[in-house]
């Protein structure tokens, strides 16, 4: 098992330094503009731009501005001009061109709004999805069983945006028709640990209204397909009640590929995948932020963003395939 | 006979016979890979370790062991489906081990396979006609109507009916399904037809009629038959000469009622002896060898005679040298330091008294 | 009275396309110490009503009728709590292929242990002792280290004797293995019914063996019942099945086996046709369609009752019994349905 480990961090690094690099070639290599050009702003005259392109260590070659970068993101070292041009790391992303503030310190302000976010969304869409999956599975053919079934397919299939819309327009407390739920802005008045999740709320449920949809259907055909083992015959044959029989035997069963499922879209929530939601309701996430970096060609911003995006879905992935290992013996001695 | 037990053409091998399908010391090892950064060899499954057999026309070779003997891979290896890890194969003269893609096709059409399981190897989004008719099609054989003219005749030959060209195979029984794999691997009109394990999957009364098809049908296209079954009975029935298989080797080999009657490998006799027949008294008058343990792995099979870790008679020699394929007259191959018909005739006798008794009596 | 009797028991399913009649009256009983062998190929019902012993076949689109006494009390009017008493506990139940058959996520232990506290009252030491006791007299070597062991990491037939353990955690009455060898290799075969039968004669149970093998019968039985599309066709002791067979199927199963203790026939008498859709059953005898002994009584359903003369043995066929025993034997001493022409 720790061979395993081992072995999946090793190529989780590997994988990292490969994101780079084609991060690296994607904005240095294919530039949509001079990252010297952008930098410059609007003091654009061609003395500033050549010093600041001195500055970015931009007519360095290619390979030395990428082990640069690398060193600089990776380690403490000053190798390859890092002190000069843009200072050593680690977590040196460089700095945004707008502000000139470190990327890093703008992504880990950014972080925390949307992993509180993600994580009140896991919350709800686990504790609206999974019970409903496996009574549908329990329940098959029932009315409630279909109803679920109906409404989920309505729900995965709404766009995001819209039902975050809609939601405000119900439940929002200024716009809404019934006032319940803060509305768009909240977040950011809210001064409070509480008054940040309460101002969540409706996002939360608008985040989790689809994945949870996805995660009943998932569950419940996975439990289908589990309910018809061999070895659940055999637990009723033990005498085991049917109570039992689903916890223990079924649902631990049924609920590993639930597992990498989850560990995948967490991953990929925090690398900013919830874009929509932060947007619709104006939460200072890294989602908002990568929009905003975009629309300003704001180069740095959207390479670290994009290269911590790439960390979390890697360490995700590996997480999950540990959990994997651990709940199916089978896979475990490769 | 010498003590060695040569007999007296001395100067027979194996490896001198010759016939339709000649395979000798045919390897094919699977590596077993681990490690941390990059995959390094830790082990080889020796599935097949060193098979030399030929098989001569018109005859039916049964081919029988237990799971992991290497059978099934020894079948597709031979047909190439699987490339050998060393060894070689020739049908009618011709090498077939390293010829790749446009050279081999030409002999594929005289060697064809016939599956286990009814229900997997059809596809089932073809239709029966398409399925059966698509050899025919690959080596542009016929087209059009004369193909479908074809696939009727071989419908009809398999004891289906045209009726059921335009079916899929979800709509038939497991005995049908077969039927339709035997017509498929008839097509092409083939010398040499791979059965592995062709009943194993179906019903005792369809097994008969399966068998009975096949039978009939050697006679009328003049077939070749690699028959592979764990049922001894179906085996003996079937066979003109029969293989033995043990952890990727031939542990004995010779014609069918020899064997049976005779065995001289004490796994040979484990088998024989372990198949309950349906005679009670006759079941009821057996001292079976039955084998300590389970059988070790093809990835880490006992040094020398792999059989001497669960054999009643092994001793050291067993341990220390392997035992090499001698011939025991009438064409009976076996390799063991201590033939059962020299050392241990009353061992034959215990575990088959059937052999010796009058089949027992039916009231009528 | 037996330990287990099974009155006309009838399983229908609803399905889609109709009434599926998976057990059509079949009766039959078992005592303590006896082996009761259950043959029939696939389809027959053998497997839907001994699971309909233990409630298995419970479900909103099966009905069942007829009765099954334990020990004098009607199971199939047992509550779902009552049923569960039962289950690995006074009858116990093991199945074709150990492999699926135990959860693969669990260790063995645990799985041997949760057999035997969902009954018993008892703690996780007692209840790992018992299991440890259990694994030993199945014949698993080192069985306290083996307790961590999961599944996967068993060959099949030590994972068929840890099934045969499992059942056997809480001493019940009657152990029913449903194909036990079918998916094991010869050797082992052999061994697990040694093994079988040993345990028997150690703890005085009655074992039910399900099976299509007319060869495993042979070796371990007291009595046969032969079933057919979802009926018991022929029922008798050891012999009188395999020496005075009364049933055209019965003949048919023994012709048309290859037995390497015979000479060789040139072709293996045939049954010919296929077993009959249990939707639509043939009227009357099930195994007219297929049977070249027709005649015009068969339309009438035979009943189960003892014609060749022996109280014990019963079958269901119309034809008297001099002449059942002039058509079963085709060639030479062979019994079979016939040999068709070479």
């Amino acid at each position: 098992m720790l061979r395993y480990i081992v072995r999946r961090v090793l190529w989780g690094i590997a994988l990292l330094v490969l994101a780079s690099a084609v991060i690296f070639v994607i904005f240095y290599v294919f530039p949509s503009a001079d990252p010297a050009k952008l930098r410059a702003g609007r003091q654009a005259n061609p003395a500033v731009i050549a010093s600041i392109r001195e500055q970015l260590g931009l007519s360095d070659p290619l390979w030395e501005q990428f082990l640069r970068y690398l060193t600089q993101v990776f380690t403490p070292f000053d190798l390859f001009g890092a002190a000069e041009h843009g200072g050593t790391g680690p977590f040196n992303f460089g700095r945004s061109f707008g502000s000139n503030a470190p990327v890093k310190d703008i992504i880990l302000d950014r972080l925390p709004a949307t992993a509180l976010l993600v994580a009140g969304a896991v919350f709800f869409w686990l504790l609206m999805g999974l019970p409903t999956g496996i009574i549908s599975a329990i329940k098959r053919r029932s009315l409630l069983d279909r109803a679920t079934m109906v409404t989920s397919l309505a729900l995965i299939s709404a766009p995001v945006f819209w039902l975050g819309l809609v939601a405000l327009y119900l439940f929002a407390s200024d716009v809404g028709k019934i006032h319940i739920f803060p509305g768009i802005g909240s977040y950011l008045e809210a001064d409070t640990f509480w008054a940040r999740c309460w101002s969540l709320f409706l996002p939360w449920l608008v985040l989790a209204a689809a994945t949870a949809a996805i995660y009943a259907r998932y569950l419940r055909s996975s439990m289908i397909d589990v309910m018809s083992e061999d070895y659940i015959r055999t637990a009723r044959a033990k005498g085991v009640g049917e109570g039992s029989v689903i916890m223990r035997h079924g649902i631990r069963s049924a609920i590993t590929p639930i597992v990498t499922l989850l560990g995948l879209d967490v991953g990929l929530l925090l690398a900013g995948n919830a874009i929509l939601t932060e947007s619709v309701f104006n939460i200072p996430g890294i989602g908002h932020e990568i929009v905003v970096a975009i629309n300003r060609s704001n180069l740095p911003v959207i390479q670290g963003i994009v290269l911590f995006g790439a960390f979390f879905i890697v360490t995700f992935n590996l997480i999950v395939d540990i959990a994997y290992a651990y709940l199916d013996p089978r896979v475990r001695y490769r | 006979m010498t003590d060695t037990g040569v007999s007296t053409d001395a100067g027979r091998s194996l490896e001198s016979e010759s016939g339709l399908l000649e395979i000798r010391d045919l390897v094919k090892h699977f590596p077993i890979k681990s490690g941390v950064i990059i995959d390094r060899e830790v082990g080889r499954v020796r599935a097949v370790d060193g098979v030399t057999l030929t098989v001569k026309e018109g005859e039916t070779l049964g081919l029988v062991g237990e799971s992991g003997c290497g059978k099934s891979t020894l079948c597709r290896t031979v047909l190439q489906l699987i490339p050998p890890t060393s060894g070689s194969v020739r049908f009618e003269g011709e090498e077939l081990v390293g010829k790749r893609g446009r050279a081999l096709r030409p002999l594929r059409r005289e060697m064809q396979m016939i599956f286990q399981d009814p229900y997997a190897s059809l596809n089932p989004r073809q239709r029966v006609g398409e399925i059966i008719g698509t050899p025919l099609r690959i080596h542009g054989l016929a087209s059009g109507d004369g193909l479908k003219r074809q696939v009727n005749e071989l419908l009809e030959r398999v004891g289906l009916g045209p009726e059921h060209y335009n079916r899929f195979p979800h709509e038939f029984s497991g005995g049908q399904r077969q039927r339709i794999g035997i017509a498929r691997a008839l097509a092409l009109r083939p010398k040499l037809i791979v059965a592995d394990e062709p009943v194993s999957a179906l019903d005792v009364s369809i097994q008969a009629q399966i068998i009975n098809l096949l039978e009939d049908l050697q006679d009328d296209f003049k077939l070749t038959y690699i028959f592979v079954a764990h049922d001894l009975g179906v085996i003996r029935h079937v066979s003109d000469r029969i293989a033995v298989m043990y952890l990727g080797k031939i542990v004995e080999v010779g014609p069918a009622e020899e064997v049976y009657s005779n065995p001289i490998h004490p796994y040979t006799l484990t088998l024989l002896s372990a198949l309950p027949i349906p005679d009670p008294k006759a079941n009821a008058a057996r001292h079976p060898i039955v084998p300590e343990g389970d059988l070790p792995s093809p990835a880490n099979p006992p040094q020398a005679c792999r059989f001497h870790t669960r054999c009643p008679y092994a001793t050291e020699i067993c341990s220390q040298e392997e035992p090499a394929l001698l011939h025991y007259g009438n064409d009976h191959w076996a390799a063991c330091h201590h033939p059962l018909h020299r050392e241990h005739p009353e061992a034959v006798a215990e575990a088959l008294p059937e052999l010796k008794r009058e089949p027992a009596r039916v009231r009528g | 009275m037996s330990l287990l009797e099974v009155q006309d028991l009838k399983v229908h399913f609803e399905t889609d396309d109709g009434v599926v009649r998976a057990v059509d009256g079949a009766s039959f009983s078992v005592d303590r110490g006896q082996t009761l062998g259950i043959v029939g190929e696939s389809g027959c019902g053998k497997s839907v009503a001994n699971m309909t012993i233990l409630g298995l076949t419970r479900s909103p689109i099966t009905s069942i009728s007829g009765r099954i006494l334990l020990d004098g009390r009607d199971v199939l009017e047992a509550s779902p709590d009552e049923i569960q008493a039962i289950r690995g506990q006074e009858i116990a139940m093991i199945f074709q292929d150990p492999l699926t058959s135990l959860h693969p996520f669990y260790k063995v232990g645990k799985q041997l242990v949760e057999a035997i506290q969902v009954h018993k009252d008892v703690s996780k030491q007692a209840a790992r002792d018992r299991s440890i006791e259990l694994l030993g007299l199945v014949g698993i070597p080192d069985p306290e280290r083996r307790m961590n062991a999961y599944p996967h990491e068993f060959s099949g037939g030590m994972r068929q004797r840890v099934m045969i353990a499992m059942a056997l955690v809480n001493d019940p009455k009657i152990l029913i293995a449903d194909e036990p060898t079918t998916a094991l290799d010869v050797t082992i075969q052999a061994q697990i019914l040694r093994l079988i039968q040993r345990l028997q004669e150690q703890l005085g149970m009655a074992v039910i063996l399900i099976t299509h093998d007319l060869g495993v019968v042979a070796d371990v039985a007291d009595y046969i019942n032969v079933m057919y599309a979802g009926r018991i066709v022929e029922a008798g002791t050891l012999d009188e099945i395999f020496y005075d067979p009364q049933h055209p199927y019965t003949w048919g199963l023994l012709g048309s086996l290859a037995r390497p203790d015979r000479p060789r026939t040139l072709r293996l008498s045939q049954i010919q046709g296929q077993p009959p859709s249990l939707l639509a059953p043939p009227q009357g005898c099930h195994f007219r369609p297929r049977c070249p002994y027709e005649f015009d009584k068969c339309p009438q359903t035979p009943g189960l009752e003892p014609r060749s003369g022996t109280p014990g043995h019963l079958d269901r066929c119309w034809l008297p019994p001099d002449k059942k025993r002039s058509l079963r034997v085709v060639e030479g001493e062979q019994i079979g349905l016939e040999v068709p022409a070479a």
